[in-house]
Formats: C-alpha cells, sequence, structure tokens
C-alpha cells in the first residue's frame, strides 16, 4: 500500500510541474500586465515601463519562471504585487480557510448525503422517498450563489440569528463558537448540490445491493433488518459512492470560489478572482499551485479509502 | 448520545442568539470597503479604497479645505512661492509628532520626498512608488532650519499644491521606514487623527484615536475597516447591523436605504467625468460637425436618470463642476437633439459608415459600462449612425485604448477622476499628450490654443488667473468636441442614523476625524 501511495505522489510532481508552466503561459498570454493594473488610467507607457522594471517583470519570460522555481524549491513563493506580503503566508493562510469552509461542508453533505440516500432506498416509492427525491432535485438545480444570497436575506437581514459574511466577528470574536457561527450558512450553501448528488447516487446503490443474492441469503438466515442494511448492503454501497464524495471533493473545492465570494470568506477561490483580475502572477502561481496538490490528494485519499473498504480493488 | 446532542444544541443556540455581531457598539465605527488594502504606505499605493484609511492615519503638508477642492494649510503652517513659480518654501506646524513619537520637522519632509524621487536613497527599495511622477518636476527638497522646508522645481507647475493635497504627498514617519523598511506599509505611522492598530489580513484595518492629534483628537474610539467585495454581502452586512458606514452602493439599492429611517443617505460630486474618445485623426470623426452630432443624439439625461438612476449628472464639458474654482458656470450641456444631429450628420455628409465602439466590462470610475454603451449604441442608431460594438474586460481594454484608437476604433469609453483640473486636459486633450508621446490623448484631439491655454495655466501661480485660462479652454473644447461628454458621478454612502457629522468630501476621500456615534 505505501509503495501505492509513493508511486502515486511521484506521478504527481510531474502535473504539478507542468501546471506551473501552463499557468504561467496563460498569465503572459493575456493583455494587460500588473504595471497597468496598478497604474490604472495613470498607466502611460512612460510609467508603465519604469513600474515593470522596479516590479522585476522587465525580465525575459523563461529567466522569470527560472527565478521563481528556483525559489520555490527553496519554499519562497514570492512577494504579492498587489497585497505587498510573501504570496506563502497569504496562500497558506487563505487555503486553510477554504480547507475549513470546503472540509464542513463535505462532511455535512456526505452524512446527509448518506442518509437521505440509504433512507430513500429503503423505503423506496414511500412517501418519505418521494420527498427526499423532491428535495434533493431541488437542491441539485438551486444555483448555490443564489441561494446565498436567499439564506443571507433570511438569516442574516431579517432574522439576524447569523452573520451575513465573514469568518469571526469583528470584535470580541475568535474561538470555535465563534468560527462555527459564521460557517454555518457558508458550509450548508456550498453542500446543497454535493448533497443532493451524494444521496441520489447512495439511493442507486443502495437499491442496486439490496437486490443482491446475498442480501436475501442474508434475510432468509434471520439476519436482523437493520444489520442487513448497514453491516451488508450500506458497506457494499460505500465502495460505489466513495470515488463519488472524492469527485465531490473537487467539486465542494471549486464552488468554494463564489460562495466565498458571496459570504466575503476569506479563502483562497476568492483570492485567486481577485488575482487574475489585478495580473498578480505570483499570487496565482502560489494559489493554483497549493490547489492543485490538494486536489492530487484528495483523489489519492478516496482512491485508498476505496482500496480499503473494497478487498477485490486489492 | 442523545444528551450529547441535547446539550451541544442548546450551546449552539445560545452562541447563535448572542447579540453581540448584530450591533457595532458605541464609538467604534465600522466601515465597509471594497476592497482589502494593498498597503498603507501613502506612497505605494494607487486605490481610492485605499485613500479612505490612508487620510486618516496621515496628513499631508496641506490639505482640501471642507467641502472644496481647494487647498489649505495642514503640517505646514504656511508657505511662500517665489515670483517665478519654481520655489515653495513651506514653515511647518511646531510640535507635531508621529504615532511613534519622532518628531516632524523638515528633514522628515525631506525624507519623505527624497525616497520617493530619488533611485539612490537608502529607503527607495521600499517602493515601488507608483504615483511618485505626480511630484516629478520637484528637483530638490531642502530642509533651511529645523521647521522650514524649500521645494525647488524644476519648472513652474502650478498642481504642485494640490498634488500634495494627494495621498501621494501624506507625510511617513522616517523612523517607520527605517525600522520597517519594506513593511512599513503594514506598520505605518503617520501624524493623523488616527493611529494604526491592527490589520488582520482579509477580516480588518483597526485604527484607534490619536489623543495628541495638533488639529484636536475626534470623538471616535475607534474605526475598524472591513473589506468586502462583493456589493450585495456589503448590503447584507449594512442591513443586520454589521457595519456603519458603506461606500459605493449601487444604485439599485440606494432607494432601498432611502426610504429607510434607520439609515442616512450622502451624495456628493466629485471630480469625475466619463466620457467618449472619439478618434478625430481618421474615420467619421475626424470631422468636427458630425463628433457635434454624436453630443446631441446620445440622450444624456436619460442615461444618469435610467441607468444611473440620478447617481450622476450629465457633464458640460471637459471639466468636472466639482472644480469650482476653474469650472465654467455658464457651460451648457449639449442638448439631445436628434434633429439636429441628423442635420449636422447630412451637412457633413456622413456616408453611413459602421464605427467600431470599444465598451469596458466594468473598472475604475467606469459605472454601468456596458449598459450605458448599448444604450449609446441604441440613440447613435437612432440618427442613422451605425455602430458596432467590441467588449474588454478592463486591464485588456486599457491595453488597447491608452496607445490610441488609431486603425482600431472609432470610438471608446473611458473615465478619470483627478484631483486638479490641470490634469486630465493636460495629460488627455494636448497635442503633446498623443499616445507615442506617453500622454492619454487617443483620439489625438489638437488645438493650438488649447495647448497654449493648457501651458499657461500650469505656469501661473495665480489661482484665478488659472481659473480665466481653465474657462477658455473649457468653451473651446466644448465647441470642437474632440469627447462626448457624458456624466459626472456622484459618490454616495450610506450611514446607520446613529452617525453624526459624516459628511462626504468633493475630493471622494474619507475624511473621518469629525464623525461622532454615540450609540
Amino acid at each position: 500500500m505505501s509503495a501505492y501511495i509513493a508511486k502515486r505522489l511521484l506521478a504527481a510532481i510531474p502535473v504539478l510541474f507542468g501546471l506551473t508552466i501552463i499557468v504561467f503561459l496563460i498569465m503572459a498570454m493575456i493583455p494587460g500586465d500588473p504595471a497597468t493594473a496598478i497604474l490604472g488610467s495613470y498607466a502611460t507607457p512612460e510609467n508603465v515601463e519604469k513600474l515593470n522594471r522596479d516590479l522585476g517583470l522587465d525580465k525575459p519570460l523563461l529567466q522569470q519562471y527560472l527565478i521563481w522555481i528556483t525559489n520555490l524549491f527553496q519554499g519562497d513563493l514570492g512577494r504579492s504585487y498587489t497585497l505587498n506580503r510573501p504570496v506563502l503566508d497569504e496562500v497558506l493562510e487563505r487555503f486553510s480557510a477554504t480547507l475549513i469552509l470546503a472540509g464542513t461542508a463535505l462532511v455535512l453533505c456526505s452524512v446527509l448525503g448518506l442518509i437521505a440516500g440509504v433512507i430513500s432506498a429503503v423505503r423506496q416509492f414511500s412517501w418519505v422517498d418521494k420527498t427526499i427525491t423532491l428535495v434533493v432535485l431541488i437542491g441539485i438545480s438551486i444555483p448555490s450563489f443564489w441561494l446565498g444570497l436567499l439564506l443571507i436575506l433570511v438569516f442574516a437581514v431579517n432574522l439576524r440569528w447569523f452573520p451575513a459574511s465573514g469568518m469571526y466577528a469583528i470584535y470580541g470574536g475568535g474561538g470555535p463558537l465563534d468560527l462555527m457561527h459564521h460557517l454555518f450558512l457558508p458550509a450548508l450553501t456550498l453542500a446543497v448540490v454535493a448533497t443532493g448528488v451524494i444521496a441520489r447516487l447512495t439511493r442507486t446503490a443502495m437499491l442496486e445491493v439490496l437486490r443482491q443474492d446475498y442480501i436475501r441469503t442474508a434475510r432468509s438466515k434471520g439476519v436482523s433488518e437493520n444489520r442487513v442494511i448497514y453491516r451488508h448492503a450500506f458497506k457494499a454501497a460505500l465502495v460505489t459512492v466513495i470515488p463519488v464524495i472524492g469527485i465531490q471533493a473537487g467539486f465542494v473545492l471549486g464552488g468554494a470560489v463564489y460562495i466565498e465570494t458571496v459570504f466575503q470568506w476569506p479563502g483562497i477561490g476568492s483570492m485567486l478572482v481577485k488575482a487574475i483580475s489585478t495580473r498578480d502572477l505570483l499570487l496565482v502561481q502560489g494559489g493554483v499551485l497549493v490547489v492543485a496538490a490538494a486536489y492530487v490528494l484528495f483523489n489519492l485519499a478516496a482512491d485508498v479509502l476505496q482500496t480499503v473498504l473494497d478487498p477485490r480493488l486489492r | 448520545m442523545k444528551r450529547f446532542l441535547a446539550a451541544a444544541a442548546a450551546a449552539l443556540s445560545l452562541a447563535f442568539t448572542s447579540p453581540s455581531f448584530a450591533q457595532t457598539p458605541p464609538n467604534v465605527l465600522v466601515v465597509g470597503q471594497i476592497a482589502e488594502p494593498k498597503s498603507l504606505d501613502p506612497h505605494a499605493v494607487t486605490a481610492v479604497n485605499d485613500f479612505r484609511i490612508l487620510m486618516n492615519i496621515y496628513d499631508g503638508l496641506v490639505r482640501y479645505k471642507d467641502g472644496t477642492l481647494e487647498v489649505e494649510p495642514a503640517l505646514a503652517e504656511s508657505w511662500t512661492i517665489s515670483d517665478d513659480g519654481t520655489v515653495y518654501t513651506f514653515k511647518l506646524r511646531e510640535g507635531v509628532s508621529f504615532h511613534d513619537g519622532a518628531p516632524l520637522n523638515a528633514e522628515a519632509v525631506k525624507f519623505n520626498f527624497d525616497r520617493m524621487l530619488d533611485e539612490e536613497h537608502p529607503f527607495h527599495d521600499t517602493g515601488p512608488f507608483p504615483l511618485a511622477f505626480f511630484f516629478s518636476s520637484v528637483d530638490t527638497v531642502t530642509a533651511a532650519d529645523d521647521l522650514t522646508v524649500e521645494f525647488k522645481l524644476k519648472e513652474p507647475y502650478a498642481p504642485f499644491l494640490s498634488n500634495l493635497a494627494y495621498p501621494t504627498g501624506l507625510i511617513v514617519s522616517p523612523k517607520g521606514v527605517e525600522d520597517n523598511g519594506a513593511d512599513f506599509g503594514r506598520n505605518p505611522a503617520g501624524t493623523g487623527a488616527y493611529k494604526f492598530a491592527e490589520w488582520e489580513a482579509n477580516a480588518k484595518v483597526v485604527v484607534t484615536r490619536n489623543e495628541d492629534y495638533w488639529d484636536g483628537a475626534p470623538e471616535l474610539e475607534a474605526v475598524i475597516y472591513r473589506p468586502i467585495t462583493d456589493a450585495n454581502t456589503r448590503i447584507a452586512e449594512m442591513l443586520s447591523g454589521g457595519l456603519d458606514i458603506m461606500v459605493e452602493v449601487p444604485p439599485d439599492s440606494l432607494q432601498q436605504f432611502r426610504t429607510d429611517d434607520a439609515f442616512t443617505v450622502h451624495e456628493q460630486a466629485g471630480p469625475h467625468l466619463w466620457f467618449l474618445i472619439l478618434n478625430t485623426k481618421e474615420g467619421p470623426f475626424a470631422s468636427k460637425e458630425i463628433r457635434q452630432a454624436a453630443n446631441f443624439a446620445i440622450n444624456k439625461t436619460a442615461l444618469v436618470d435610467n441607468i444611473l438612476q440620478g447617481t450622476a449628472e450629465v457633464a458640460a464639458g471637459p471639466t468636472p463642476p466639482a472644480f469650482a474654482w476653474a469650472y465654467d458656470e455658464d457651460l451648457e450641456p449639449y442638448p439631445y437633439d436628434p434633429e439636429k444631429a441628423k442635420q449636422l450628420l447630412a451637412d457633413a455628409g456622413y456616408d453611413g459608415e459602421t464605427l467600431t465602439f470599444y465598451v469596458t466590462e466594468g473598472g475604475s470610475g467606469m459605472l454601468d459600462p456596458i449598459a450605458m454603451g448599448t444604450a449609446i449604441q441604441a440613440d447613435l442608431q437612432a440618427v442613422g449612425m451605425d455602430v458596432k460594438i467590441e467588449t474588454y474586460e478592463w486591464n485588456t481594454y486599457l491595453g488597447l485604448v491608452n496607445p490610441g484608437l488609431e486603425g482600431k476604433a472609432d470610438m471608446a469609453e473611458m473615465a478619470w477622476m483627478t484631483n486638479d483640473p490641470d490634469t486630465l486636459p493636460f495629460l488627455a486633450l494636448r497635442t503633446e499628450a498623443w499616445p507615442e508621446q506617453g500622454g492619454f490623448n487617443s483620439g489625438y484631439y489638437s488645438n493650438p490654443k488649447v495647448d497654449e491655454l493648457l501651458e499657461a495655466a500650469r505656469r501661473s501661480t495665480d489661482q484665478d488667473e488659472r481659473a480665466t485660462l481653465y474657462r477658455e479652454m473649457q468653451s473651446i473644447v466644448q465647441e470642437d468636441a474632440p469627447w462626448v461628454f457624458v456624466a459626472n458621478w456622484k459618490q454616495n454612502a450610506v450611514t446607520r442614523a446613529s452617525v453624526e457629522d459624516f459628511k462626504l468630501q468633493p475630493s471622494f476621500f474619507l475624511m473621518l476625524q469629525d464623525v461622532a456615534k454615540p450609540q
């Protein structure tokens, strides 16, 4: 197993490496440069040239990339032009905020999705199943940024139960309770679509498994219904569902981009959007690198978990 | 398990009903900003968003008089200008210190300008200083004695004083720069009404009352600036009690705040101009009649009332009325007159040639550029001008427009916010400001008389004389119509009703020295 993990991790290195080159090239190809973005209406050719020189952007592209990659191996991701602080500090801070948000959303959607899917399958065609299916369908179809705004309107503006934005209270904040308080609405919004997908899939997988011969055998041997469902059927269904949760982890991370914007969550998604529009090359590079590495790790974790659960894959 | 869940639920409901987040505390003002600041070093930043914080931490030698764009003494008590307009001598206020305890003296002022302008200065590498060219006319800065500082200019440059009142002219603590180097922007020290206290990245910047402020300590104990990039989220925070002031309220939401007694809406016209650059070098707009026809054909009142929902006023000429001292009150905007436009087009022999119109998706001061571009297209279509729109993202857009429209487009949207009536016409209307000479005259307008007036106004040190020259320039430019003059934006802000003595300034800076919030 550890050899497998090591092999997968090694295979990720060229992927990440290639990615940094692609991002670098794309950022170089799109029109506009940081100096123009910083100077705005004062971007005369003369001012742009001087500022680019001050920022070290007058060097040839290849040289810029080599400087960047050399520094990377020394753990230095450079300094952001727009934020005037080390890229690494900003990226790590932002990424941990995203992990908290996406992680909570992932736990929420896994738990809710699995429960809803199992209940739906066990009570197939009952009113419970129909209600869950309807709710799930609505959940999948709602655009999440709209849902986010709606939740803000109801729970922050009208009821004032939850804060409208941010990660901690602005004064007297801090601590896990304050964090949970701020986390609830964005995590819920982010989890809704994935919950629907997981619920639908769990339902199908469970129905599939429940029709298998060994389930009938178990029932005929007098195994209790609870045990049949949770020990025999659910465990088998989970093998199909886990990779989907792995993929959903990717979607949740991607979805965080606009949920973060709506809720002003200081995560990496909103940071990347801003960095691209201000042509903050180093910040984009650092952010993309960390997000891509996380993707690779999530997928790996899902694969490993699947292997553990399914003896046939070993 | 059940008991644990019940306990957790109880704990949560307690936490969630605590009102701590719903109201901002008395004497602490929470300001909704549109973005995280880049830096709190006034010489390193260019964004109005950052200026809103800086103007409260620092002072300049001079500042804008309340409610105007005319300069008055600040850190400098008085000044004299030599007859030839090249030597400015400032007498500094006595007994002023920076927040870090260092004294404000002539050496400190010299340090500030040398750091920005002299590439050999030991702290020049704490930049870059993108707007240092505001002071490119400065030759030398000398500390004549402890409280007298002398600026020698390379040539007479009338906007020098108002540039000193701009955030790039704010005075930073040399000790702060020496101690913190490039990180000064995160550990700022000035002489202003508020001292820097804390900057939590992506969450808040906190400044607290400077008890020793030379112009009287402010009422507020602290100001907290919160970056909230999404306008809808900013509005939700304002409505749910998380903010005391928000700026740049979208027109759609302004009405909602107007009808609610819990809020006060503030508006103030500023030195902003939204206009269309016309390509006077080639194509139909090379003809003055066709340029005037475009000015007559576009219904500016409809743009301002319907698309901008009253958040702007119709512009008459190249100078915004906010520069009251230099503005020509007699100038009337081109009226909306499609018949006259058709007549002019016929007289000029316009043959229905298709016009390329550059439109941006957004950008600083651009208001609602796509909707405005489409409405303008429809107005021009109505008088028989065939207009093809090309839309670009802001940075791409600047990369296309700033080098000049020749060979690419006939017209382009543009907006400027400036601090002196000299800036925009000097950089965008003179013959010597054509793009190949490093200026912003992307439409290649050229009128020797205008060039002469602008040169003279820049050399004069007498405000009345400058005003006369600018007024003459405005009527010539309006008649020549190198641009379509569309709108002057009114800055807006919404405050909670408990906020007292808040006032927007024509400079668009957010001055919080006199604001109070007793509850």
